[in-house]
């Protein structure tokens, strides 16, 4: 893999009043990477990723997302990246087409691009005869995949996936990994956050948040075997309950 | 002896049907998880195990007692824990508890006993309102709060979905102590590795239960020669392997890909070979059994 950092994070700190969520965060990302950020709940997860997604400003230290400075590019950072929740990412009201029209209108694509891209991608993924459906009747598992096509619809540089795959089936989980792992092969960087440890397998390296730290960062296969453990789950365990 | 009992029992919303003939017995002292995707009817069939909802077809005895007929007594030997957070927000934690006692006409004190181990963890919070526990904490008093009465059968749908790792593993720690209790244990989770935590599970997908047994005897059971495979480009990877000529399953798994071949068995150094020749590099390739997912993945492509 080539090592272009396309996130780089320097001693970040957040601060909310005395209380420390991002304490000294440093570490890169590089391009076309697949990049685990795992942690309990209350780790710093969310203050974290809000602030590379430019919603947030750090304390202090510095951070830099696709070229973009995080304190004075937000603008720009917004535009260059993706953002996938399993909570929330499609408007259930509006149909296929009309989710499509409005997150590529919202990145500013014309028309007649965003025509030709929606056959291409509804073809893809086999949801012709579904472009008029509301979304709020599709499968789960349907809307996951529409979802995460959504959020790379602008060919953005990095695309932030918020626990992307919970719920569904095994099969159609896979599935959904496989668009992952073909959005990374051409160069989409994928920023997973997640508490589902199975799904930091899946990743080419994990960083592991403890009480606002990074208490690890490297592949799975070398953190198994640091800690001499079969799973990330009981990787995790290890470095979570020392805490 | 049998603490719960269904027969072909059937449930539809509409055009769905939710459940789908669905027979299976739980014994008594038993811990029986029931894993599948959301979808699958878990929620359904155990809102008629609790008799909040009524079956369209079939049986259901909890303890000898039928859902439909018994529901009142029905009522007081079950504990029941939704999938939603389900208790009252702005009461505190101590608050709660007394609320569920006092409607079964029980008290805290009464059965602290079974409860202790679990409560013990949340009691220096007993005056924080509920609404602002934590994930783990939540959890941790709605167990408290579905056994305060002591019931016979305790049902628990997605009790571990949304915690993180530390609060699963503290939670399945719970159950295995609360089984000594002689309490049946009835779970749901969409989680696969919870599997081998059950004495015994129930596969269940669209409705149906695909399979039922000890997890042990589950995998043993998997019908094929299992491979994980692994190389420097895991897109790549999953693409050739599904054009080779010998494939039958080609799914990924972490960092690996298992596969299962489409006649009795394969050539390890033919793939091998296969995959050098389309420029694969690192190729690691090693026999391996099945876990749950690779027998339910199996099932699902069966049905």
């Amino acid at each position: 893999m080539e090592q272009t950092p396309i996130i780089t994070v320097k001693n970040l700190v957040k601060k909310f009043g005395s209380f420390v969520a991002n304490d000294n965060l440093t570490f890169n990302v590089y391009k076309g990477e697949i990049f685990g950020f795992l942690g309990a709940n209350g780790a710093g997860k969310t203050t974290a990723m809000k602030i590379l997604c430019g919603l947030s400003l750090p304390s202090s230290g510095e951070a830099n997302i696709a070229g973009y400075d995080v304190y004075k590019d937000t603008d720009k950072i917004k535009r260059n990246i993706g953002y996938m929740s399993q909570k929330f990412s499609l408007y259930e009201d509006l149909t296929v087409y009309e989710n499509i029209r409005f997150y590529a209108g919202i990145y500013g694509l014309r028309r007649k691009v965003i025509r030709e891209k929606t056959a291409l991608l509804l073809n893809k993924l086999q949801l012709d005869q579904e472009k008029d459906t509301l979304i709020k009747s599709l499968p789960l598992g349907w809307k996951q995949k529409l979802a995460f096509s959504v959020a790379i619809f602008h060919n953005p540089k990095i695309v932030f996936l918020d626990e992307p795959t919970g719920g569904v089936d095994p099969i159609t989980r896979r599935q959904f990994w496989n668009m992952i792992y073909e959005a990374a092969n051409k160069g989409v960087t994928v920023f997973v956050t997640t508490h589902y440890m199975d799904e930091a397998e899946y990743c080419n390296r994990v960083s592991i948040m403890v009480d606002g730290r990074i208490a690890a960062l490297d592949t799975p296969g070398n953190l198994k075997n640091e800690h001499n453990v079969q799973t990330m789950n009981d990787v995790f365990l290890k470095l979570a309950r020392s805490s | 002896m049998i603490s719960v009992q269904v027969k072909e029992l059937t449930k539809s919303f509409g055009e769905v049907t939710a459940i789908d003939n669905i027979s299976f017995d739980v014994n008594k002292g038993e811990l029986f998880g029931f894993i599948g995707p959301d979808g699958a009817g878990k929620t359904t069939l155990f809102r008629i195990l609790v008799t909040l909802l009524i079956q369209d077809k079939g049986t259901a005895f909890m303890e000898g007692h039928d859902v439909v007929k018994d529901y009142k007594k029905i009522r007081n030997m079950v504990g029941y824990m939704p999938g939603k957070f389900s208790l009252y927000q702005d009461l505190s934690v101590e608050e709660n508890l007394n609320f569920f006692a006092t409607i079964f006409g029980t008290s805290l004190e009464e059965n602290y006993d079974l409860i202790k181990d679990i409560y013990h963890q949340i009691e220096p919070f007993k005056k924080r309102l509920a609404g602002k526990l934590s994930g783990g904490m939540k959890q941790k008093l709605a167990l408290s709060c579905a056994m305060i009465h002591k019931p016979e059968v305790l049902i628990l749908d997605e009790p571990t979905t949304g915690v993180d790792a530390v609060s699963r593993k503290e939670f399945w720690e719970m159950l295995s102590k609360l089984k000594e209790n002689n309490i049946t244990i009835i779970v749901s989770t969409p989680y696969m590795d919870e599997a081998s935590l059950c004495d015994k599970v129930a596969l269940i997908q669209k409705g149906k239960i695909l399979s039922i047994d000890k997890p042990s005897n589950i995998m043993k059971s998997f019908p094929k020669p299992l491979l994980a495979i692994k190389a420097n480009n895991m897109y790549n990877l999953l693409y050739d392997m599904a054009e080779y000529k010998n494939t039958h399953t080609v799914y990924p798994f972490g960092e690996y890909l298992h596969y299962t071949p489409l006649e009795k068995t394969f050539d390890i150094k033919d793939i091998e070979s296969y995959l050098a020749s389309k420029g694969h590099i690192n190729i690691i390739i090693e026999k391996i059994e099945a876990n749950i997912e690779d027998c339910f993945m199996e099932l699902m492509k069966k049905n």
